[in-house]
């Protein structure tokens, strides 16, 4: 693969994942443009997050090749890891670690320097400070999620992959969340691709959505730039477009995906 | 398919980071001391198992010595082959059950994303399972001079031999189990408990090798435990040093140590292919 732009976060070209019968990831190809928001959108089953977990390492790809920070992976992932940071509901962390205990441990994983500094800082940032010393298990949703969220930024990273962020929060503390990413990835000039099912969300957040749909990617561009292309009024109509293959959106994306396979 | 890509809003801003292996393995160290130190039945059992044990075994020695000539002349064996055993057992579970601890609280994915390597997270296990095994025995082993006046470090160096012979064999054993449970999920995590429970009869704690059925024995033979044992009653009965079989113990640990090694790193390469990572303790 050629090497990525410097302005390239991720860069992920014919990514697949066969488990057996079932092919989960069928050679995708795209780019996560540096300080942008990235959104991966399907409905369940469609890759996301085993697109996700790829990146990252949890899961090893069948053939394709990714790029992240300029960085070949899995050959270079001790140089990556410290630069990039995961966060999903679906992972927790110990329940019975307070949270400071828990912010510790990640700190020294990433080995930062004045690490009391960082988690008063972030404490601060997240509004945490009351929690640290409470065991992380006994937190409502909405704190756990800023305690991961407190997790994941830990070691300031570049590059943030985020599986369902908002899931099963309130719509205050959801939107609370939103801002807080647009901010970080603004003030930091850091890179997001976020996994979500909420279309408010994305069309609020994020610079560029990639439309998944069995495995594929079957459209990508700005939230904007889809609907008009779909002519429907939100993301949440090219959504259900994309995903019962009905509507102007069905040709569009089946053409988009045969042409992607056919190259 | 690609998309515009525009100019980052604005330079990344970096934390002093350092690169080192030793930092890891210690920030794991204290995520299982945070999990001890805040846990008064954790505490307990590493104490309360041991602690009965030795108990138990000391009256039955006291019982053996007074009617029996050979356990009067070898006061101390059956409570040193107990404390010794002991050592391996908890080698084991220290090292599996600080892995469980990360798949029960499903912080495994959390964990295999930091720069942590597979080989540091091993070392992290290890370092937990040698203090684990030290915190949980050393209480039986005062206890056990008070009681029954049984002075287990009057084995002197050898001791310090016997104990790295046996913490070995119980790391190969929680890197086994540690694997099967990668491999087949949760269920797998009786054989932790079962495994080694069913290798004690084939180790010859309590009985010499030569008292096992011949076919027996060359199991028996085959695991570094048997020689410790045996060099232990060499030592308590004989007061003979018996290196060779120190040596053998030693070597065969090597071999069984790397194959676990190889299983374990084998396993977690398999979940990553399998995409079980994310789920493993659901």
């Amino acid at each position: 693969m050629e090497t990525a732009p410097a302005n390239v976060a991720i860069r992920v070209r014919g990514l697949t994942k066969r488990y057996g019968a079932v092919l989960a990831v069928d050679g995708i190809d795209f780019d996560v443009a540096e300080g942008s928001i990235t959104a991966l959108l399907g409905g369940n089953g469609a890759g996301k997050t085993t697109t996700i977990a790829m990146i990252l390492g949890l899961v090893e790809p069948t053939s394709g090749n990714i790029q992240a920070l300029g960085e070949e992976l899995p050959a270079q992932y001790h140089r990556v890891l410290p630069r990039i940071n995961f966060e999903s509901p679906y992972v927790d962390l110990p329940h019975r670690l307070t949270v400071m205990q828990n912010l510790k441990v990640y700190a020294g994983l990433y080995g930062l320097e004045r690490v009391k500094d960082r988690i008063a800082e972030l404490a601060a940032d997240l509004d945490l400070t009351e929690f640290l010393d409470r065991p992380t298990g006994q937190l409502s949703a909405g704190q756990k999620t800023r305690v991961s969220l407190a997790k994941a930024l830990v070691n300031a990273p570049e590059l943030l992959l985020l599986d369902e962020p908002t899931a099963s929060l309130d719509p205050d503390t959801a939107d609370w969340v939103r801002s807080y990413l647009e901010a970080y990835c603004k003030e930091r000039g850091a890179s997001i691709l976020l996994a979500s099912h909420n279309m408010a969300e994305v069309e609020r957040m994020c610079d560029a959505v990639l439309m998944m749909r069995a495995g594929r990617i079957v459209d990508q561009g700005a939230p904007g730039e889809l609907i008009s292309r779909y002519g429907r009024n939100n993301m949440e109509e090219v959504f259900l477009d994309i995903a019962r293959g009905t509507g102007k959106g069905a040709n569009l994306a089946q053409h988009k995906t045969a042409s992607a396979h056919e190259h | 398919m690609s998309i515009d890509i525009k100019e980052p809003k604005r330079r990344h801003v970096k934390l002093a980071q350092r690169d080192s292996a030793v930092r890891r393995v210690a920030a794991m160290v204290l995520r299982y001391g945070y999990l001890i130190q805040g846990s008064i039945p954790r505490v307990l059992d590493l104490w309360y198992w041991p602690t009965l044990q030795m108990v138990m075994w000391g009256f039955i020695t006291t019982f053996l010595t007074q009617n029996s000539s050979f356990f009067a002349q070898a006061f101390g064996v059956l409570l040193g082959a107990v404390m010794l055993w002991d050592v391996m057992f908890r080698g084991q579970m220290g090292f599996a059950l600080s892995f469980f601890e990360e798949i029960w609280s499903r912080n495994l994915g959390h964990l295999l994303v930091t720069p942590l390597r597979p080989r540091e997270f091993i070392y992290a296990l290890l370092t937990m399972s040698v203090i684990r095994t030290a915190f949980g025995i050393f209480p039986s082993t005062l206890l056990a001079i008070w009681f029954f006046g049984f002075n287990v470090y009057g084995l002197g160096l050898m001791l310090v031999a016997f104990f790295v012979c046996l913490i070995m064999a119980g790391w190969s054993m929680g890197l086994l189990v540690s694997g099967m449970v990668l491999r087949w999920g949760m269920g797998a995590e009786s054989l932790a408990w079962a495994l080694i429970f069913g290798l004690a009869p084939l180790c010859a704690v309590y009985y010499p090798v030569s008292s096992l059925p011949v076919w027996v024995q060359f199991i028996s033979w085959s695991l570094p435990p048997s020689y410790v044992f045996e060099g232990m009653r060499a030592v308590m009965i004989d007061h003979v040093l018996r290196l060779d079989l120190l040596a053998a113990a030693f070597g065969l640990n090597i071999i069984y140590f790397s194959a676990a090694s190889w299983w374990f790193l084998n396993c977690l390469k398999e979940a990553r292919r399998e995409g079980r990572l994310l789920q493993v303790g659901e």
